[in-house]
This record gives structure tokens, sequence and C-alpha cells, in this order.
């Protein structure tokens, strides 16, 4: 356990020199992320940088230390077009050493499930992971699936395009009749570049890439971004703009928590809750559009602060709406656990246990239904979530049923923290002066999205820009999770599965 | 069975009345924007500077915004001489015309009605195949949420489809991404003729934050003819709903909004 002390301890939200964030050996740094995670800890975030002017490739990890409250950052210096895989200890970093070496054309080696991520070149030309070469980008979907074969095995392929309003993902399952032997999900339909069009930036779109990231986290992603600017440049957001940041982000998760149980009713024919969720989840939108005249959020949150101030009269019909919103929220989803259809689909459907939940690095509200208590409002909290602290709410089953539940028992939480913060309102200013970013610096930027952790890295140039910008959202390590969540279901309970982790295509796609 | 029929009475009758009475709209809504030529006297050049997608911009000799462009964020009304731009919270924006997203000193016309042919073919019937080509699921969510009890799009004969085959029409949203194109192209295709396509949001119109990257087709025009716009980012459920409604020729004057 000593090679971690070599690691950089950071805090969320705060700035470090670049040149404090040590190089290691590429062994040192193996084996103390393999023996962190092996204690516990969460790998945040892992991601290749070409160094300005120099050969090679770096490594960055950043771990999440969750009793310390600590996170620590390193690197290590690849030379060549591989590395030894740290996946078949570490299973967690697999979606993380894929994007690499897409990335990069950097392989790792002893990878076990080397496969694209979002189906684009190496930024390294004339370097690829799988060797492809010619003028072609890659075709999208188009790799080795993994196959099951024998008598009365089938297959069954779904989408990009599929039957609902939804983002596009190709989804291959290995069937026996009706269960589902394996999941495997290919995705990279969204992709539209936004890590790219970041770096060298910011500019005036940056904030409209965070901002439609993944549009129902807007101000997750957008606050996770602002944080990053404000390490980097030494702005404080005053105190008024940390209570509305914090608003907004909880009546974010009041929306999709409250839309999510709704469709979960839906996709077991329980249209009661199904159609009143429908339109609460949309009453809390529009609580949103009160601050910002947007319901997802949009032209709220901006560096050094908030652009929309609250008046006297906002805060009122906020209170007012969410004392009557919360109530009919109540009396519909409590329907859901009185009923025994509905319970009888949802319990032990989709189970994960809390040793898988681990071994992927499940987060948010599918891992806290596994029992792991990770909520970084909780463990590594910025803004307001340093004053007022929001109980975790965890489960033991892991199934639907626990991430249903996980939903409506946060639903609770959040709506007690947006009406403390209403009733005692902090006065002052709503933004801060932004200066100039601070030159070769490194900042992490946790913010626990309404799906778990969004993770943002940014590294800066000599000329105070972005010179690495790196977003992980919730979705990219849950992906995994709803995979194995299929193993042994019946098909059939494949929406309802789904639906229990809601993730994000274009936030995993970037 | 009892707390099923109890919560039903609780939870009331909430469908609204659009479009026989106008939306209740929040008090901050950006809607369209209203721009006074006359407050600009030669500071236009400082002010375009701050629109994220250049939306705003001199043509013709007149000050214009591109709603097909615009993302609504409100940059322009704050760096601008004060009143010059104004976003009113008028939601009705839809148009069949790509020119007359173009907004100038007179207000844009609405002509997002159909030809009479398709008026006729699906006034009574719409059924769209929604397709997410790279939209980051806040257009798709408003377009879900026209099929709540709030909106009941049903009402007034439009659904939204599992399959192109049963679909007179796609729906668009996304910057149509390269790793999409294909796909959409295939749907487009798999409907029967004729049919209809409707672009919805900036970015199905014109890329939106994404025009100009490599990784994108700058929006839906660029794969296939679209036939209704209706702009915003996302655009608020009222307009897509006033859009639709308008491409049927169901909604033809514009209403004033409560």
């Amino acid at each position: 356990m000593t090679a971690i002390l070599k690691w950089t301890s950071v805090r969320n939200g705060v700035a470090v020199a670049r040149r404090d964030v040590p190089e290691l050996d590429g062994a040192t740094f193996r084996v103390s992320i393999s023996e962190a995670v092996e204690d516990g800890t969460r790998v945040a975030a892992l991601f290749g940088h070409i160094p300005e002017g120099e050969a090679g490739a770096d490594l960055y990890a950043v771990l999440a230390f969750r009793e310390q409250g600590q996170l620590r950052v390193a690197r290590t210096r690849v030379v060549g077009d591989s590395f030894p895989s740290l996946t078949p200890e570490c299973p967690q970093v697999h979606l993380f050493e894929r994007e690499i070496a897409e990335q990069f054309g950097l392989r790792p080696e002893g990878h076990p499930w080397l496969k694209p991520v979002r189906f684009v070149k190496s930024i390294r030309p004339g370097h690829d992971a799988w060797g492809r070469t010619g003028p072609d980008a890659p075709l999208v979907g188009v790799m080795d699936y993994y196959r099951v074969e024998g008598d009365e095995v089938h297959e069954v392929a779904v989408g990009p395009v599929h039957a609902g309003i939804i983002e596009p993902g190709h989804f291959r399952f290995q069937c026996h009749g009706e269960q589902v032997f394996h999941l495997e999900i290919s995705l990279g339909y969204q992709h539209r570049g936004v890590e790219r069009a970041v770096t060298g930036g910011p500019d005036k779109r940056t904030i409209h890439y965070m901002e439609t990231l993944s549009g129902d986290t807007t101000i997750g992603h957008a606050t996770a971004y602002c944080q990053a600017v404000e390490a980097l440049s030494g702005c404080a957001a005053p105190a008024r703009a940390q209570v509305l940041r914090g608003i907004a982000l909880e009546l974010e998760r009041l929306a999709n928590h409250t839309g999510d149980l709704g469709a979960l009713a839906g996709d077991v024919g329980f249209l009661p809750t199904a159609s009143y969720c429908g339109r609460l989840r949309g009453d809390f939108l529009n609580m949103t559009a009160i601050l910002c005249g947007n319901r997802f959020g949009r032209g709220l949150v901006r560096p050094g602060g908030v652009d929309c101030d609250v008046t006297a009269e906002g805060v009122a019909e906020l209170l007012k709406r969410l004392e009557s919103t919360m109530a009919d929220v109540a009396n519909a989803v409590n329907l859901l656990w009185d009923s025994p259809s509905v319970m009888s689909r949802f319990e032990e459907t989709g189970k994960l246990s809390l040793e898988t939940c681990r071994e992927i690095g499940l987060v948010g509200p599918a891992a806290r239904a596994c029992g792991a208590e990770f909520d970084v409002r909780q463990d590594f909290p910025t803004g307001m979530f340093r004053f007022a602290q929001i109980p975790v709410s965890t489960g033991v089953s892991g199934d639907v049923f626990e991430r249903a539940y996980i939903r409506w028992l946060e639903i609770q939480r959040s709506g007690d923290f947006i009406r403390e913060q209403l009733q005692m309102p902090v006065g002052g200013p709503v933004k801060g002066e932004v200066k100039p970013m601070a030159p070769d610096s490194l900042v992490v930027s946790l913010m626990e999205g309404w799906r778990g952790a969004i993770c943002h890295v940014a590294l800066t140039g000599r000329d105070g820009r972005f010179a690495r910008y790196k977003i992980v959202d919730p979705s990219f390590h849950n992906w995994m999770g709803l995979a194995m969540a299929l193993r042994n279901q019946q098909i059939s309970d494949f929406p309802l599965c789904n639906k229990s982790f809601n993730l994000s295509y274009c936030g995993h796609d970037l | 069975m009892f707390s099923i029929i109890l919560a039903r009475l609780k939870q009331r009758h909430r469908t609204i009345k659009y479009p026989r009475q106008p939306p209740v709209l929040p008090e901050r809504f950006r809607g369209l924007p209203v721009i006074d030529q006359s407050r600009f006297g030669g500071t236009l050049a400082a002010c375009a500077g701050v629109c994220p997608v250049g939306a705003l911009a001199e043509r013709g000799g007149e000050v214009t915004i591109d709603l097909g462009r615009c993302l609504f964020c409100g940059e322009c009304e704050k760096a601008c001489p004060a009143g010059a731009i104004r976003f009113s919270r008028d939601p009705q924006l839809a148009s069949r015309d790509r020119q007359s997203l173009i907004v100038g000193a007179k207000e844009p016309e609405l002509k997002a009605a159909l030809d009479e042919r398709s008026r006729k073919l699906f006034g009574r019937s719409l059924k769209l195949r929604q397709v997410c080509a790279g939209g980051c699921n806040a257009c798709e969510a408003d377009c879900n949420v026209l099929n709540t009890v709030v909106f009941d799009l049903g009402r007034f004969g439009i659904q939204f489809v599992a399959s192109p085959r049963h679909a007179d029409g796609v729906l668009i949203t996304g910057p149509v991404t390269k790793n999409m194109e294909l796909a959409l192209r295939k749907t487009y295709d798999a409907v029967p003729e004729p049919r209809v396509v409707i672009a919805v949001g900036a970015c199905a119109i014109n890329g939106g934050p994404y025009v100009d990257h490599a990784e994108t087709c700058n929006g839906a025009g660029a794969v296939v003819p679209v036939d209704v716009y209706i702009p915003g980012c996302p655009p608020h459920p009222i307009t897509i709903l006033d859009g639709l409604l308008r491409a049927l020729g169901k909604v033809e004057d514009r209403a004033k909004s409560a």
C-alpha cells in the first residue's frame, strides 16, 4: 500500500500545478491502482494525453478515496504503441482502456475485451490499436461480437434505431429461448466530438457543449465544468449562486427520478403511476424554468456563478409548487409498492451483487441499490453540499425494485433539501468575476448527477487554455452494469432493466 | 384497488386546452426574438460576436437572427444595446421554409402548413417515427412529453410509432452524427411515400452547438429533404406541438400567449 503515497492528493474542485502530478513508472502506476481498487477505491478517470512537445503519451489516473474524502492523481509515460493492460486484475478500468486504445492507438496488451468504443479514428495518425489502415473511418457497429454457439441458441440484434423516442445504440442478445445468456452493448452512434472541440478552449461554445453533453444532466455537467473553470481561474462562485446551483441540481434529480419511476411503471403495464409521473416530471422541469426560463436549466449555470437570480416571488412560487408536486409524487409513487402486480415484476429482476457492482465500478443510484455507499455529495462535497448534507440512500438487493426504491428515497431527500434551501435564502450577488485560467494546471471536478458521479478533468497548457478536457459521464461506468444485470433474465425484461438504469448514450459517446 | 381510484381523483384532469386557449409559459421563457433595428447604431459587430453559433448577423442591410441556428441562450439580448434584441414569450416558431426562420425587422410569417395533398392525407392521422441522430436527449424528452396526459398528442390524431413501415414520416432530432447518417437514411427509406420530414431543434435544423464539427452532418437537411423546421434548444413542448398542428393546418394564425 505504499505505492499510493507517491500519488498527489487533490481535492474536488481545487487546482494543482501539473508539475506536482508525479510521473510513475508503469509498474508502480498499475500496482497502486489495483491495490487501491482492491481496498474499495474507485477509479474516477483514466485517460490519455499527448504531452505538448514531447514524445510518447501520458496516462493519467484519478482515484477516489471515499473514506478519506481524498482524490489522488498520478501519470505514467507510455513509449511505443502498447502498454500492459490492467483490466485482468482490475475490471473497472476495462472501458477506460478501450477508450485509450481507440483515441490514441495505444494497445492495452492482455485486455480481454478490446473492442472500439465510439468507432472513431485515433488522434495519432498511423497508430491504430486494431491495425486498421485505409482512409475510411471505422464503420460504426462493425466489430467482433461475443457469440454463444450451440443448439437452439439464437441471437437478437436491436438498434441503433429503437422502437421508442430514445437515443441510438446497438444491443445484441445471445439467447436460449427466452433466457438471455449475454447482452453486448455497442455504442458510438451519438459521437459528436465534444472532447476534441473543448480542447484549446474555453470559448463561447464551450458552455453549450457542457449543457448538451447529456440533455437531462444539463445542470450536472454545466456545474462540473464551471467548478473546474472557477478552480483554474481562482474564482469563487458566491454563496447565493451555490444555493441556486444546488437547488437546480436537485430539481434535475427530481425530474429524472420521477420520470423514470413513471416509465418503469409503464414498462410493467401499470398505467396510473405511468401517467401521473409523466406529468409530474414536467412539473419539476417547469420549476427549473422558473429559475432560468428553460425547462432543462439551459442558461442558468455559468462560470463564476449563475446567470439568473431568483426573486422573492419566485421563491414563494417554487415553495408552493414544491409542496403540491411532492404530495402528488408521493401519492403516485406509493401505488407502486402497494401493487403486487408491480412488485412481482420489480423484485428479483435484473439483480446485481455488491461484488459485481464494486468490480465493474458502478456509480449512482444503481450502485447504491447494491449497497455501495458512494455519493459525491457526501464523499467529496463542493458548493452548497459542504453546508447542507443530503443523507445517502442505499439498498440491499440490487434488483429493479431496489433501483426504483432508491429513486423514491432520493426524491424525498432532494425535496427536503430544496425546501430547506428555499426557506433560508442567502443574500448577495450570484456571479463573481472569472479571471484567466492558470497555466500548466490540473483540476478534477466531481458532481453527483442524478445518474451518479460526473467527473471532469481539465489540464491547462502553457497558454492557460485547455490542453486536455476529459469528461466521464456516469453512464460510462454503468452500461456494463446493465449488460451484467441482463444475464439469465428473460429477454422480455430488457426494457424494464434498461429503464431501471436509464443511461445516457450521448454522455457515453461524447 | 381502492387506493388506485382515490389516487385517480387526487391527480385530477391535467390536459391543457391548447390550441383552444393560449399556453401558460414561464415568466422567463425565451421565445421568438424581437429586433429593434433602430437601436443598433453601428454596434452590431460587437454584439454579434457573443453568439456561439453565428445566428445573429447582418443580412440584406438589417440585423437578423436565424432561428434555425439560435440556441435561445439570450447572450445577445445582454450584449446588444438596451432593447435592441428582446426574446419574447411567443413559442410559435415553426416554419416549412428554412428562409423564413430568419427574423429581421418584421415578424416572421408562420408558414408551417404542408401542401394541400399532405394535409388531406395526414390531417386526421399522422404517424411519426422519431429518429434521434446525435440529439442530447432534451429534444427527445420534449417530444416524449407530448405523449403525457398534459399534452395528450393522441387527441390530434398524431402518434409516434415503433416502425418506419407504420409511419407517415420521420421526426428527426440531433445534428445527425456521421455514425447515424446511414441509419437515418435507411429509416427514411423504409417510410412509405408520400412522407414528411420534421426537423426538431437547433441541432436537427443546422447542427446546433455542433455546427461544422467533422463528426456531424450539420443537421437533417444534409441527409433527407426537410418539410417542417421547429426551432429551439430544445423547443418547448408547446413549440413542437404548435409546429405539428400548424403543419397539418390545424392552427393557422398567431395566438398570443398567456
